[in-house]
């Protein structure tokens, strides 16, 4: 007999209720539940990082993670950066420095960095090359990705110290 | 890959943890953060036919100082310990933050936990290393209450302890605070388990080494000490001459059969040796705070 759950899950803002079996992970319960295929899956045991997203704030591996484990939390996918068709500004910094080719590994490496540009992550290179160490990208050789969130880092940093004035 | 079928079941205090692992039998297993559990299961290398999710379980996420020991609970995340700056927690024990750096990645650290790697014992993870170097008690709780085990009696074998069937670790006690210590780590990509590590921890007075303590990682099933290069120091001048024989002593502990897979222990040892006369002369320089890993590369 299936193990079988009765969840509510909040992805992007917007309220879920599902009946998950145990063995769903969060990634499968996103994709295939919820048809948010945006998050990937590369090696389902936690190295690649392809389906990292937000769990309450958190950037967690979305195949290490169960989703009867997401019930009642809040979750973040890549699909809930963008607004509308307005590309979000650390999207939007990937494409201009060709931080994606392929784009597999892409929405795996904007949860991860949006996870640590909202810690108040520094503009230091060296400290988001650390950071993004944590994914794989298999195409862009990683300057591109590190060049687009030391850039938003920058930005958004100033950006808080004006709203702070 | 994916898991097979399991019941899940969540608990919310540590004795239901142990009431279900009674009740659901052998083949049940706790659930911590995940990130070594649900890799296996994935691979299909661990069926647990049930799993306990400890998470839900409030007052076992902590880092507390008690007189000359430090108590961290056993659902404190990794990031927890990276982050903490209390002088108060950490004063003697400043190995932890910069410890932590060395774990996986972000992501990983903000889910795993420390009871979680003492209780799943790989030779070469960094908190099975500093429970050896700072002679830990672990406390654990089973169904006839609480008992604290030593760390030296703890590890048992390749990802082995000495837990017994349904105990629930609910909290590490590091002990022995030293001024000087780090913990230094060679993998060939960041965030990998290390293919050796090394921690020391000691204190100089009057330009004498004291209370000294030295573990390797990734060279036998478990953390292994090195009590020739703990007793070469003791009371020995500071500086690199003595750096460079214990580092000689740590390199000599390092012996074929008893790593992990056996072939290539003469690396092993070129690395521990390395590794050791870094770990010892950056522990002089002064109680490592946080900082930028890579230190072994
Ligand atoms: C990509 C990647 C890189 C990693 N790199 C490193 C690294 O460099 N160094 C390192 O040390 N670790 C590393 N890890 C593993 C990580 O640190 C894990 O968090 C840790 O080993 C286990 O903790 P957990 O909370 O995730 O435990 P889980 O995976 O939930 O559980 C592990 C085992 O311990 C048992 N268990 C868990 N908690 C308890 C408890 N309180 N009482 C009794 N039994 C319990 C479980 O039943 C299971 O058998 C890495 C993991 C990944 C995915
Ligand atoms: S698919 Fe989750 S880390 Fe690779
Ligand atoms: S863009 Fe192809 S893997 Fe990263």
């Amino acid at each position: 007999m299936k193990d079988q759950h009765l969840v509510t899950l909040t992805v992007n803002g917007r309220e879920h209720e599902l009946v998950l079996e145990s063995r769903r992970t969060l990634a499968d319960t996103l994709r295939q539940e919820l048809g948010l295929t945006g998050t990937h899956l590369g090696c389902e045991h936690g190295i690649c990082g392809a389906c990292t997203v937000l769990l309450d704030g958190e950037p967690v591996r979305a195949c290490l993670v169960f989703g009867v484990q997401a019930d009642g939390r809040e979750i973040r996918t890549v699909e809930g950066l963008a607004d509308g068709d307005e590309l979000n500004d650390l999207q939007q910094a990937f494409s201009r420095h060709h931080g994606l080719q392929c784009g597999f590994c892409t929405p795996g490496f904007l949860m991860l960095a949006e996870a640590y540009l909202a810690g108040g992550g520094s503009a230091d290179p060296g400290e988001v090359r650390e950071v993004v160490s944590a994914n794989l990208c298999r195409c862009t050789g990683y300057q591109g990705i590190v060049e687009a969130v030391t850039e938003v880092a920058a930005r958004r940093r100033e950006q808080a110290a004006k709203a702070h004035d | 890959m994916k898991p097979a079928p399991f019941e899940y079941h969540r608990a919310y205090t540590p004795k239901e943890v142990t009431e279900l692992l009674l009740e659901l039998g052998e083949d049940a297993k706790i659930l911590a953060g995940g990130q070594s559990l649900v890799p296996m299961m994935n691979f299909r290398l661990a069926r647990p036919t049930a799993l306990v999710d400890i998470n839900p379980v409030s007052g076992l996420d902590y880092i507390r100082r008690d007189g000359d020991v430090l108590r961290v609970g056993a659902l404190t995340r990794h990031r927890s310990v990276e982050l903490s700056t209390e002088p108060d927690v950490h004063n003697g024990f400043s190995v932890l933050p910069g410890a932590a750096r060395w774990i996986g990645h972000f992501p990983i650290r903000s889910r795993g936990t420390v009871g979680g790697s003492i209780a799943h014992a790989d030779p070469t993870a960094e908190w099975c290393l500093l429970a050896r170097l700072y002679d830990a008690e672990i406390v654990v709780l089973g169904e006839h209450g609480t008992r604290t085990v030593p760390s030296d009696e703890w590890f048992t074998g390749f990802l082995t302890t000495a837990a017994l069937p349904g105990e629930l670790v609910l909290e590490t006690r590091f002990r022995r605070p030293r001024r000087h210590g780090t913990l230094l780590e060679y993998a060939r990509r960041r965030g990998d388990f290390a293919i050796a590590a090394v921690a020391v921890a000691f204190d100089i007075t009057d330009n004498r080494c004291h209370d000294v303590s030295m573990v390797l990682g990734g060279v036998a099933n478990e953390p292994l000490r090195v009590p020739e290069a703990e007793a070469y120091l003791e009371g020995a001048e500071p500086g690199e001459r003595a750096w460079a024989e214990a580092a000689r002593l740590a390199a000599e502990a390092v012996t074929p059969g008893t790593g992990p897979d056996d072939g290539d222990h003469g690396y092993r040892r070129h690395l521990v040796g390395t590794l050791a006369r870094r770990a010892l002369a950056e522990a002089q320089a002064g109680p490592a705070g946080p900082r930028p890993r890579g230190g072994a590369s």
